[in-house]
């Protein structure tokens, strides 16, 4: 097996989402994640409006969207096996997402600094150029949540090992 | 709780975060009532940050539309949020302060808790766009 950081997150890649209910609950799906990146959508839902006479989706939606693109690429940007925790966000909210439009949050590591990871973001409802919002986040490796992530790993590789052995037996 | 306060609180996606407020003569706490769906990593458990930071712009929103009387619900321009410690599996409250409040732009900063109000699990500050009722309208 090959142990490349992009194969590390193609293993984990299933968890990264849907691993987290709150993510679950919003409908968000991971779109991609490599390296020091990721993409990530919120769809357009109707119990995510936030002012029913627009129909303008809540700013609170493309918070936790952002903060989770951001925290994904931060765990990506760190090596893939350092859960990570949001020091702070930033967020700058450019216009209204075009109400009936999935949001779409593209998020790259800027740097790693020891256990830190700097990130910045935009949201976007089709046109990368024409953003919803953008953040800027920083997030750090704790010791909740590196304890975490070994659990996490435990658990992936009992699952793999399952798998394995069961393959091997049909 | 004024029209505009229960306008905010019935909207879809705060009535789905299930948000209440509280309101005391000029004071109002926002109360996020803990759910599961709220958790964002289930290992540690923690409570998803989006979903702190969301909470805390609905409480902005309230304590703007508490106390003055606006045309439209308050749009946000720019927040940041300073995560101070892991959000707990337990309900979350929060207090706005209006640090100023000009004809179309208000600066405010929130305080969310858990445990104890001297021990915030996260602040905010951010602008937000508002559009006040002028008098004689």
């Amino acid at each position: 097996m090959s142990d490349t950081l992009q194969d590390k997150l193609d293993t984990l890649a299933g968890l990264l989402v849907d691993g987290s209910p709150h993510a679950v609950a919003l409908g968000m799906k991971l779109v991609r994640v490599s390296p020091g990146e990721a993409v990530i959508r919120a769809p357009y839902q109707a119990e995510s409006i936030g002012d029913p006479e627009t129909g303008v989706m809540h700013g609170g939606v493309v918070t936790a969207l952002l903060d989770h693109a951001c925290g994904t690429a931060a765990f990506a940007g760190l090596g893939g096996d350092q859960a990570v925790a949001t020091l702070d966000l930033r967020l700058d909210y450019m216009r209204p997402a075009k109400p009936g439009c999935d949001v779409i949050a593209e998020a790259r590591t800027i740097k790693v600094s020891g256990l830190i990871a700097f990130v910045s973001a935009i949201a976007h409802d089709g046109d990368q150029n024409d953003p919803v919002a953008t953040a800027h986040a920083a997030f750090m490796v704790t010791k909740a949540s590196q304890a975490a992530a070994e659990r996490a790993r435990a658990e992936v590789e009992q699952h793999m090992a399952s798998e394995k052995a069961g393959g091997a037996a049909s | 709780m004024n029209e505009r306060l229960h306008k905010l609180q019935s909207s879809p996606y705060v009535s789905r975060m299930g948000v209440r407020f509280d309101d005391h003569g000029d004071e109002l706490t926002a109360i996020l009532p803990y759910d599961e769906w709220l958790i964002g990593n289930p290992l540690i458990p923690a409570l998803h940050g989006g979903a702190i930071g969301a909470f805390m712009e609905i409480t902005a929103s309230a304590g703007l539309l508490a106390f003055t009387e606006l045309a439209a619900l308050p749009k946000p321009i720019d927040v940041a949020v300073d995560y101070l410690r892991p959000g707990k599996p337990q309900d979350v409250y929060a207090r706005a302060s209006i640090t100023r409040q000009g004809s179309r732009v208000a600066n405010v900063r929130v305080d969310a808790w858990q445990e104890r109000r001297a021990s915030p699990i996260a602040s905010l500050h951010g602008h937000f766009l508002i559009k006040p009722i002028k008098s004689g309208d």
